[in-house]
């Protein structure tokens, strides 16, 4: 395969492989195909089974499918496709000699015209609607293929089903965990959440600041900790933070630098209302203007808002209104 | 009905739903959806493809978003369109969990925002528009 690899890595070869993949767009890619089965109770009830999908709807005497289902009535399964054009295949053996041998689905849309009901025989017609320029994913070199299906149940259409897969050449492995390296240094370190801290995140989830309290002393401590300082006693409940605190004090960050961090960053203790202290971000005023004394509200803000990251959600504190700079 | 009309606001947030990435859940999808497909069942096939484990199929997660918005706003909701786009893969033993966000409404009907996010970053993005019952929606 890396033979085919290098091919299709090779740009004279591409713009000519390119070309004849574009004179593929526009034509058919199914033609009068047909359900394998009819819409039937024992297929929907295993999908409902498996996604575990309890939605009464899709059971009894009134039953319909699950609309989702659209496009598993036109699977071709083990026994292969029906009413597949030759041009679908040669667009797919073009892409296969290319080394682009692999194949993921990427976008999926349909839209419901209306239910299928047991008993509903299924046939349809797809059309290449286009077929991508070369394009480089993380997964590997290839092409996006769009072919959009109208299902009908005898003249009636009943459903469209636009569907983009990426049929590609995998990147070599060493590529693809470098690039995976890379991002893992650019996004923001995860807290370690354990069994004494996990209520704390929950909260945070919840868009809530808890503090512990001593449940024998009233006490109350961050961080988070297993028992008191004061007293010692193990137990404890939580009270939700007010949000409203006050900079007590801040260091302004230069070196060294972490990948996700931008130098020059500063670095806030807050004094919340309740009198326990928290390390956390100073939001809404540059880092040369965060002052000890600074009136500062909690909010909960998303970081690695991107596509491929998992947002994480932190507790920062904003500087109230007017208050920036002057104070302190 | 666990949805009234008080639940079809634009800007309203779901519940989340989290999904547990089972082996089982991945290939009982796949073949629910009569997609063979080899990577969403044989491990040292999808290994070969340069994948490092099984991961589920377009058309299970397609099912599953549905299902939370049904889930959600009963069984008297119509879907009327599932447009998503996949991003990470749900490979087994991670969990994927879905939110959703009704970004605007028009009489009964209401479009929503779903993310499914699983431990390497966002499964699965997309909009649904669902109808729901007059008295509901009223």
């Amino acid at each position: 395969m890396g033979g085919r690899q290098a091919q299709a890595a090779s740009p004279a070869v591409v713009d000519e492989l390119g070309a004849r993949l574009k004179e593929f767009e526009g034509r058919a890619a199914a033609v009068a195909g047909t359900g394998k089965d009819p819409v039937n109770e024992p297929m929907i009830r295993h999908w409902c089974e498996a996604l575990g999908d309890t939605n009464p709807a899709y059971t009894g005497p009134n039953a319909i499918a699950p609309p989702t289902m659209l496009q598993a009535w036109t699977m071709g399964g083990l026994s292969g496709h029906t009413g597949r054009t030759q041009a679908y295949d040669e667009l797919f053996d073009l892409l296969d000699e290319a080394g682009c041998t692999s194949v993921v689905a990427t976008d999926c849309e349909q839209e419901y015209l209306r239910p299928l009901r047991p008993g509903d025989e299924v046939t349809f017609d797809a059309v290449i609607e286009s077929v991508s320029d070369r394009k480089t994913t993380k997964l590997g070199t290839g092409y996006f293929v769009t072919t959009r299906m109208d299902v009908r149940v005898g003249q009636d259409l009943v459903g469209t089903h636009r569907f983009r897969i990426l049929k590609y050449a995998p990147a070599r492995q060493k590529q693809k965990r470098q690039q995976e390296e890379k991002q893992a240094r650019a996004r923001r370190p995860r807290p370690v959440v354990n069994r004494d801290n996990a209520g704390f995140w929950e909260g945070v989830a919840q868009h809530r600041l808890l503090i512990q309290r001593c449940a024998d002393c009233g006490t109350l401590r961050h961080p988070w900790l297993p028992g008191c300082n004061t007293c010692g006693g193990p137990d404890w409940d939580t009270i939700e933070a007010s949000g409203e605190g006050s900079v007590y004090s801040y260091v302004v960050m230069h070196h060294p630098p972490f990948p996700a961090f931008a130098p020059p960053y500063a670095v806030g203790l807050i004094e919340l209302a309740e009198g326990v202290r928290i390390v956390s971000n100073v939001v809404g005023v540059p880092y040369d203007k965060v002052r000890i004394g600074l009136p500062v509200r909690l909010e909960f803000q998303r970081y690695d808002d991107d596509e491929d990251a998992v947002p994480l959600v932190l507790p920062v504190f904003r500087v109230q209104e007017g208050r920036e700079g002057g104070a302190g | 009905m666990k949805a009234g009309g008080a639940a079809m606001r634009a800007g309203e947030e779901l519940p989340l739903l989290e999904i547990e990435i089972t082996r089982t859940l991945i290939v009982a999808g796949a073949i629910a959806s009569r997609d063979y497909q080899d990577v969403h069942h044989d491990a040292e096939l999808a290994r070969r493809k340069g994948s490092p484990d099984i991961f589920m199929n377009i058309l299970t997660t397609n099912g599953l978003v549905g299902r939370y918005i049904t889930d959600h706003f009963g069984p008297g909701a119509t879907l009327r369109k599932v447009a998503i786009r996949l991003g990470a893969p749900n490979y087994p033993g991670d969990t994927m969990v879905l939110t959703g966000r009704i970004e605007e409404t028009d009489g009964d009907t209401a479009t929503v925002r779903v993310l499914g996010a699983n431990g390497i970053g966002r499964h699965v993005t997309g909009t649904v528009t669902v109808t729901l019952p007059r008295e509901a929606g009223a």
